[in-house]
């Protein structure tokens, strides 16, 4: 990634400008556009699933609540719960490929085994079970500590450490394979040789190297995280109302067509924006690892 | 051969055990039991209740009793379906799910190779970006957008497929689709990374050399090699698949074990829910150990020690 050219690579290709238009473009309309709409839309009204207009450019729902601003909160969810829980995998991830990757032997071969077993359990589904188990507890500890707003995002809370820590696989894989790469390389023998400690080698040396990779895979992770929490908002066991992310906007979107009376603007809206915020950080994220390596591309 | 099939089959045994007793905790973790009403339950009737449904004594008790049950292949009753085996019902929605996995299974696989085989043998043609772009949308579209939209658009603007349910060959279409669309994708992906790599390859070059053309190139020289990373997916896509037929089964109104398994965290039913998770991880952990097994038939390179 120390690779100048890299950026020349980068800068040459519209994909590259395609995506990170439309990325800052709905970040931007998530986090500053729901402040300059009229305070009304935020509360239900008596226009119940009203098709899109002027005034409700997307549309109302069957609570006569605004499509358009719940679409933009619901944005705002998945971004933040994709971000962090990005954040942690690959804090996760980073660690536990650096251990692995850099004790190699016999510890590498078992801490790689386990993942190949995470690889193929459902993890999902036991994070399902985990959420529910842990959101009463949660729930009770934040009331009991007087924490209102912890009440209201305990389920928000669980769910990106949960989400996080089952999507650190691929970031372990990759880290562990780059550290295996730059462990046998003469700036870390000379390390060895000054007598420099693991920690010191691992943070010091090893770490700067590896930054590259990571924010290529972090780029992959928080679509992934967003696809998953999805998921989970979609069957109803993730963000709870009265909040709503996308996943939980396309489910009733979903449950809203039907052979008597479509309101497909509920289904059609949140699956575009939807489209367009995986599609764009999936292209940056490919644009990145060919740039990195442009030998994969070929 | 012999000593790896069986030293897997006890590490098998090992992650069934953790996957057990995991579930198990998590299940009864959580507060709140499963005949919490509004009303009070007499305290007689509460007894009977947990002494029918085996949830009586102390948590150990309860752990090795229900450890006993499951070795006598016994899940239990569920206690929202009063009077039903989790035996029963999953006899009843499993195969539901397995059909559709198992066509999601095979639509993903040959699709995903064959498209990943023709867009490496046009490496840089319109055909291969075409077809690329397109695999990137797929995997960037997960099952609850495809699905709703797929209803939308064949079910009810163009009524060529039936909207949900479950009662033959056209009902498993869309569904099928939908749930095997990112995979087919990725497949196609991973096959023409793989692909492209061996094409450059010396026995390639070799065989092209001979003369032979072009078709038995790729199809029987190339592909044994290029479709090793494939193989080696399979045991993941197994898992994705499961996972998302849960999510599929609900958008398509299908009457399979997915439907039971959101349901039963909702209802608090411990025992389906622990059958479920139990089942499905039965079944993965088996279908990677054939998958393993198999590997070795393909690439005769790999020695099994693992």
């Amino acid at each position: 990634m120390d690779d100048p050219r890299i950026w020349l690579r980068l800068r040459r290709r519209p994909v590259v400008w395609f995506s990170v238009s439309v990325l800052a473009l709905l970040a931007a309309a998530a986090f500053l556009l729901p402040w300059l709409l009229p305070a009304d839309y935020r509360e239900p009204s008596s226009l119940q699933l009203a098709p899109p207009s002027l005034a409700h450019p997307f549309g109302t729902d069957l609570n006569g609540r605004d499509l358009l601003y719940r679409v933009l909160n619901g944005t705002q969810i998945s971004i933040v719960v994709g971000l962090a829980g990005a954040a942690i995998a690959l804090f996760i991830g980073t660690l536990y490929g650096m251990i692995a990757g850099y004790a190699g032997g016999r510890l590498d071969a078992a801490m790689m085994r386990l993942v190949d077993i995470f690889y193929s359990v459902p993890r999902l589904i036991f994070i399902l079970v985990l959420i529910n188990a842990l959101n009463e507890w949660v729930k009770d500890f934040a009331a009991g500590l007087g924490w209102e707003w912890l009440v209201l995002y305990s389920r928000i809370a669980i769910l990106i450490f949960s989400l996080g820590f089952i999507e650190w696989l691929t970031m372990a894989r990759i880290v562990r394979g780059q550290v295996l790469a730059l462990k046998n390389r003469t700036f870390v023998t000379a390390a060895v040789a000054l007598g420099q400690g693991h920690f010191r080698i691992l943070f010091r040396h090893l770490l700067p190297n590896l930054l590259g990779v990571i924010l290529i895979y972090l780029t992959l992770t928080i679509p992934a995280v967003i696809i998953d929490e999805s998921f989970l908002s979609f069957l109803g066991l993730g963000v709870e109302a009265p909040l709503a992310s996308l996943g939980s906007l396309l489910s009733s979107g979903a449950s809203a067509i039907n052979p008597i009376k479509s309101s497909w603007w509920l289904l059609v809206f949140p699956a575009l924006v939807m489209i367009f915020l995986l599609l764009s950080l999936n292209l940056l994220g490919d644009a990145l690892r060919d740039a990195a390596d442009p030998a994969r591309n070929r | 051969m012999i000593g790896f099939v069986l030293r897997r089959l006890a590490a098998l045994v090992l992650v069934l055990f953790c996957v057990i007793t995991v579930t198990f905790f998590l299940i009864r973790i959580s507060p709140g039991g499963p005949f919490d009403q509004e009303r009070k339950l007499p305290p007689a009737i509460e007894k009977a209740l947990l002494a029918k449904y085996k949830l009586d004594g102390s948590l150990w008790q309860q752990y090795t009793g229900y450890l006993g049950d499951l070795l006598r292949g016994d899940l239990r009753l569920s206690t929202k379906y009063r009077n039903r085996s989790v035996n029963e019902i999953l006899a009843q929605t499993l195969p539901v799910t397995l059909t559709l996995g198992a066509t999601a299974f095979v639509l993903a696989t040959g699709l995903g190779v064959w498209i990943g085989t023709f867009a490496a043998g046009r490496h840089g043609t319109p055909g291969d970006t075409g077809a690329m772009l397109f695999a990137l949308l797929a995997i960037s579209l997960p099952a609850f957008i495809v699905g709703p939209l797929l209803i939308l658009i064949f079910g009810l603007t163009l009524r060529w497929l039936p909207v949900g349910g479950w009662n033959g060959i056209a009902y498993l279409i869309l569904p099928a689709v939908t749930l095997a669309a990112p995979y087919v994708a990725y497949i196609a992906r991973l096959m023409r990374g793989s692909m492209l790599e061996t094409l450059n390859q010396d026995f390639v070059r070799t065989a092209r050399a001979k003369g032979l053309p072009d078709r038995v190139v790729v199809y029987k020289h190339a592909l044994r090699v290029a479709i090793l990373p494939v193989v080696s997916f399979l045991g993941p896509l197994a898992a994705n698949l499961l996972t998302g037929s849960i999510v599929v089964e609900t958008i398509f109104h299908i009457p399979g074990a997915g439907g039971f398994f959101v349901n039963s965290i909702l209802n608090r039913d411990g025992f389906l829910l622990g059958g479920v998770v139990i089942v499905y991880c039965a079944m993965l952990v088996l279908f990677n150990l054939i998958v393993d097994v198999a590997y070795t038939f393909i690439d005769r390179r790999i020695s099994l020690n693992g």
